[in-house]
């Protein structure tokens, strides 16, 4: 059976729906000239401050693009639907936001990113902008910790891209963006649970199946298989076993700071995941963890995939201050 | 027999139809491990590809007929097989650099050049469930075949059993690139998608080669 959408084509949707960006936060956005896939902030970039050009494949809004802003990131280079950018609209990003300071991506790590990224650092170098990478790699359930640097990016994104644009805001140097921009990621965990799939506008076909009692603990934002398909529990029991992953992982001590993402992946409401937030504060509370701020709805999606995702971030002075600092996004401003 | 862009125009639109054809059995496969979304990048990248070069006036050099065909592939798909199949277009370009025409060793040179790029570029090796599973056994079973004094043809078709049996023998094997890699045992069973629209390509190409042969041999 073919899932419903409201679509006018599926080989049109990504460019449609970046018009209807433009056309509702003209004040925020604009689309480099003849590149419609290469978004870039209004008021971000200047002349001194570290570029932050982040990207990767569209069907996982507000991300990326709505985290394009004064603040945060600079530009938003957008791929096909769970598909990198190819080299171009990423290169026009970065030609768009150099200041002369340097260029930094920013996104998950996924092959087809890094490949694409990589061709336009390479095609950059010939025209002697400065290019320097940094890779999310915050689901937990993606590989062993002593794997880390194969782990995908997900939600994380939000609190780490955060942190690094708040770093080239202040005028860091490119050596203390990227540093801090590393430092942010390597203290971010995410865990996650899928309920039901989502489809591609293309194919209008679930891209998994799962059985109707069923959940999967840690598939990943493009339907990737996860760590285990349980029977589906009460919330606190699935977020508990969320939690648990994130907790014993991350190795805080009675006081320390947090940062909290309760993420939908597109279709789970906001109701269910406010019963998710209440159970995560109760577990911070038992872990002796100061909740510092939260952000609870849709930030990293998977279309209209049903399930949530934690986050947390573990603060220290540095990463609080690049937290609290303003921005202001088309889709998000603190 | 010879090769001008007008072939490669053939060549081009005759893989563009193939995997057209595959797109949603690719994505099935995709789905089984992945993300579900190959059938649609192979389909988009090679519609592209056959478009572009489909576009150039006939007489312009092969060199510059793959090197219009990666473009094309690349933009209008990112992802992982973007860069992948742009490289194996670039490297094919290389490979057939300052000719007018090509020759059979030169299309022999194009095929190799081609799985060597993706090799490359994916920095990967046989054995490690992708498209390389495929494309390097099919590559050098070309060579092997023509060292041996065997015609196009017969070349190109011992390049295409070498590439199925390379993809069927993904389905043993873990993944250690990809997004497939994340998932250890649970993706033994499945053939990687790659692998199996790479045996697609190579596929319409032996076809091609047997074509323009029987087109060569009757004109």
């Amino acid at each position: 059976m073919k899932t419903k959408k409201l679509i006018n084509s599926g080989a049109d949707a990504v460019d449609e729906m970046l018009q209807g960006v433009l056309a509702a936060h003209p004040r925020h956005l604009y689309a480099v000239e003849d590149m419609p896939r290469a978004i870039v902030a209004r008021n971000g970039p200047r002349k001194g401050k570290v570029g932050l050009v982040i990207g990767g494949g569209s069907g996982h809004e507000p991300t990326f693009l709505g985290f394009v802003g004064k603040g945060l990131a600079d530009a938003a280079a957008i791929g096909n639907v769970f598909a990198s950018p190819p080299p171009d609209p990423i290169i026009a990003c970065a030609m768009a936001v150099d200041g002369g300071a340097g260029v930094l991506f920013m996104y998950g790590n996924y092959a087809g990113d890094v490949m694409n990224f990589d061709m336009a650092a390479e095609m950059l170098a010939l025209d002697e902008i400065e290019v320097r990478t940094v890779l999310t790699t915050d689901d937990v359930a993606s590989a062993p910790p002593d794997q880390r640097d194969r782990r995908r990016g997900v939600a994380g994104n939000v609190f780490i891209f955060k942190a690094a644009g708040a770093a080239c805001d202040l005028l860091y140097s490119f050596d203390d963006v990227e540093r801090a921009a590393r430092h942010a990621n390597a203290r971010t965990y995410t865990m996650g649970v899928a309920l039901s799939p989502c489809s591609l506008p293309q194919t209008l076909r679930p891209n998994f199946l799962i059985g109707e009692g069923e959940m999967e603990i840690g598939m990943g934002i493009h339907g990737e298989p996860g760590v285990a398909r349980e029977p589906l529990r009460p919330a606190d029991a699935v977020t508990d076993e969320l939690m648990d992953s994130i907790l014993r992982e991350m190795n805080a001590d009675r006081g320390d700071r947090v940062a909290v993402l309760v993420n939908s992946l597109g279709s789970t409401p906001m109701m269910e995941l406010y019963i998710m937030m209440r159970r995560v504060k109760s577990r911070l509370d038992d872990a002796g963890l100061i909740l510092h701020t939260s952000l609870v709805g849709n930030y990293c999606t998977s279309l209209e995939m049903a399930g949530a995702s934690i986050t947390v971030m573990h603060l220290d002075d540095e990463l609080q201050r690049l937290i609290d600092h303003p921005c202001d996004c088309a889709m998000f401003a603190r | 027999m010879t090769f001008t862009t007008e072939d490669l125009q053939r060549l081009f639109a005759g893989i563009a139809e193939d995997i057209a054809a595959e797109r949603d059995h690719l994505c099935e496969l995709d789905g089984a491990i992945g993300d579900g979304d190959h059938g649609l990048a192979m389909d988009a990248g090679c519609q592209a590809a056959a478009k572009a070069v489909g576009e150039l006036d006939a007489g312009i050099a092969p060199t510059t007929a793959f090197n219009v065909a990666a473009k094309a592939f690349l933009n209008a798909v990112g992802a992982s097989s973007g860069p992948l199949y742009a490289t194996a277009f670039m490297r094919a370009g290389a490979a057939a650099k300052g000719k007018q025409t090509l020759s059979d060793d030169d299309f022999l040179s194009v095929f190799a050049a081609m799985a060597q790029g993706i090799q490359e570029r994916g920095k990967a090796e046989p054995g490690e469930k992708t498209m390389v599973d495929a494309w390097k056994p099919a590559a050098d079973a070309a060579l092997d075949a023509r060292r041996s004094g065997k015609p196009l043809p017969q070349c190109f078709e011992a390049a295409e059993r070498a590439a199925r049996t390379g993809c069927e023998a993904t389905s043993n094997m873990t993944a250690t690139k990809g997004r497939a890699s994340r998932l250890g045992d649970r993706v033994i069973g499945h053939i990687d998608p790659g692998a199996a629209s790479a045996v697609i390509i190579i596929s319409a190409m032996a076809k091609f080669a047997q074509h323009h042969d029987g087109w060569a041999v009757n004109s």
